[in-house]
């Protein structure tokens, strides 16, 4: 056993010379798969998971929404106030045992505000990401599929609806439009699916000339059938990553917007309006608008760092 | 060459247009107009003031007259502000804004360009993990807070620099920092991965086999080819820090354009909103084209044939 060439390798695993046998020179044999096949999906995760720093943003992420769900109700459980309850006793309250965050002007509870802010950031960047996901492929989609005359023009039109600076178009339709939930999430997408769409078009453009393409189309499958089955699903990489980083995009315009007096309006919060409100006395009472102001730097920080893995993940040939 | 500058003015005269025509019908389509707001105003009064401003008129008409007026760099009268020429606001502001914007553009190229070098000639030492953390700091972390923050450590508490005002030098600092933060990271990221790139490509490893002096290299073969993606991204940069201004000029209570802006649109104060965005949108469009013609001049390799690719 000593003069085992295995144990000399040191494996992990303890191999004994019966583990082994003899398969010929069988073809058939010899064509057989031994291991378990990998998906590409298992392999990106594998990748995944083995970045550290992409893996604590994910975890960060998850801590945020789930802290956003259940925050304000331990507040309600433990002391009692919820997002409507405001202490006017008790306005502008340092951070305390009673209010973890401390209290705003009103008297209302920082902790749970916070919360409830960062629940209403996290719904307008994935919203406006998904309106922003479904646009962007099906126009980018028609655009690489049928490429010509179509993708020209569709082209100029993006690039055209693209040169106009986002945000002053964003600022126009909510002065026009009460600002809402849902007229900021759709001032959002306005311009935010261009990118998406030239993203989608590229991918397309690259893999429409491939062979599987070919072979499906010779065996008479359709426009659709192509598109959705064969091309788009092998976009999902590049398309997911774009999603991503276009999470935290989206929150911060909405906190810009809140800037302006456009973001989501009171009573509502969202981490943006917060740190808008908290600016006046902000030099006295720092506490609220340092915490809305963490919540939000960490959430955008942990969406880009979390992107860049997702990257390097599904598409490791970008990576150096 | 010349074909794609037309091309490419074509275009923003395109989009300017776009953007003039759906200021003003947005602005149309808003329901009541500026006087209906008032307590009541007899009716003669009330034709009197459509007149005076040329409300009466139908909408087609009123359109085409604006048109002709933002062609002449007339943006209309403010409706808060009586007797206000909008492009006089603008004209008034414009310099603190202005000097504000170019401060940090040069800022953010050369302190980008600097970091992102030192990231790339050290690569994967101290300077460039610090310059990485920061460079992703700087993505993540928007400018307000930013702002906010340096306002309350190096004014409220150090008492280094002033807290607000825009007066001097010395008032520069803070809002510059401010604004330059995402810029001066983005830079830095592109120029660190595309200096990389040139390091190791063999026109390099040609150069330094023929012995030439490292300086040499450096300065006329991996800077010239490195910085190029930056001259990409100054037509962007641009935007952003322009866009950014609005709200660095309210934190640090700088009376420029931005502040103006934030102040038309809290009153709803329709024409100056419209005159500032058209304006705005008039530098922005400005600055890409201006980027994408500069990129001719500095990538000799690009292709003109746009259009025909893909």
């Amino acid at each position: 056993m000593d003069n085992n060439p295995i144990q000399v390798m040191q494996t992990p695993v303890d191999l004994k010379p019966e583990d082994f046998r003899k398969i010929g020179t069988d073809e058939k044999q010899a064509e057989v798969i031994q291991r378990e096949s990998i998906s590409a999906w298992r392999d990106a995760w594998y990748r995944l998971r083995s970045n550290k720093l992409a893996m604590t943003a994910l975890g960060v992420l998850l801590l945020i929404v789930i802290a956003s769900l259940v925050g304000p109700l331990i507040s309600q459980w433990v002391h009692g106030y919820n997002y409507y309850s405001n202490d006017l006793m008790n306005t502008n309250q340092k951070p305390s045992a009673l209010h973890w965050f401390g209290t705003d002007d009103l008297g209302r509870d920082v902790w749970v505000r916070t919360w409830m802010g960062a629940r209403i950031s996290l719904i307008v960047g994935l919203a406006a990401a998904c309106i922003d996901l479904l646009i962007g492929v099906i126009y980018g989609g028609i655009m690489g599929y049928f490429g010509g005359r179509v993708d020209e023009i569709m082209n100029k039109f993006s690039e055209i609806i693209y040169s106009i600076p986002y945000l002053l178009v964003t600022i126009l339709l909510l002065v026009v439009m009460e600002p809402s939930l849902g007229t900021i999430i759709l001032a959002l997408t306005i311009t935010g699916w261009i990118n998406m769409s030239w993203i989608v078009r590229g991918e397309i453009m690259q893999l429409k000339s491939r062979e599987f393409v070919l072979a499906s189309r010779s065996m008479g499958a359709g426009s659709g059938r192509l598109l959705f089955r064969h091309l788009l699903p092998n976009a999902v990489g590049p398309i997911i990553v774009t999603v991503t980083l276009s999470v935290p995009n989206a929150i911060f315009a909405e906190a810009f917007l809140s800037f302006l007096g456009l973001g989501v309006q009171a009573p509502i919060a969202s981490l943006g309006s917060m740190i808008n409100d908290a600016l006046t006395g902000w030099l006295y009472y720092p506490w609220r608008m340092l915490f809305p102001a963490a919540v939000i730097s960490l959430t955008m920080l942990a969406f880009n760092i979390f992107g860049d893995g997702l990257r390097d993940a599904l598409d490791p040939k970008l990576k150096k | 060459m010349v074909r794609y500058i037309a091309n490419k003015f074509f275009y923003m005269l395109v989009s300017l247009f776009i953007l003039i025509s759906a200021t003003f019908f947005l602005m149309k389509a808003i329901p009541g107009d500026p006087f209906t707001s008032e307590k009541k105003v007899p009716p003669a009064i009330l034709a009197n003031l459509y007149e005076q401003y040329g409300l009466d008129k139908p909408v087609y008409q009123q359109y085409l007259k604006y048109l002709g007026d933002v062609v002449q760099g007339d943006f209309g009268i403010s409706m808060k502000k009586i007797n206000q020429d909008v492009s006089d606001i603008i004209g008034q502001t414009f310099s603190a804004s202005l000097k504000l914007g170019v401060v940090a553009i040069v800022v953010a190229v050369i302190v980008g360009v600097l970091l992102g070098m030192l990231a790339a000639l050290y690569h994967r030492k101290l300077i460039d993990n610090v310059a990485m953390v920061l460079a992703v700091l700087g993505i993540a972390v928007p400018s307000f807070v930013v702002a906010s923050l340096l306002q309350f450590i190096f004014a409220s508490k150090l008492h280094w620099l002033p807290t607000m005002g825009f007066k001097g030098p010395m008032y520069y600092i803070l809002p510059v920092a401010a604004l330059t933060a995402q810029p001066i990271a983005f830079i830095a990221r592109l120029t660190r991965s595309s200096m990389l790139e040139v390091l190791h490509a063999d026109y390099i490893k040609t150069a330094k086999a023929k012995g030439l002096n490292w300086f040499a290299i450096l300065f006329r073969h991996v800077i010239r080819n490195g910085i190029m993606p930056v001259v990409t991204y100054l037509g962007p940069m641009t935007a952003n820090i322009v866009t950014g201004s609005v709200v660095i000029e309210q934190i640090f209570g700088i009376g420029g354009i931005g502040k103006q802006f934030v102040e038309a649109i809290g009153v709803r104060d329709y024409p100056v909103i419209m005159g500032i965005t058209i304006f705005y949108g008039i530098l922005l469009m400005l600055a890409r084209f201006l980027t994408d013609i500069a990129y001719i001049f500095v990538d000799p390799r690009i292709k003109l044939s746009k259009g025909k690719e893909g």
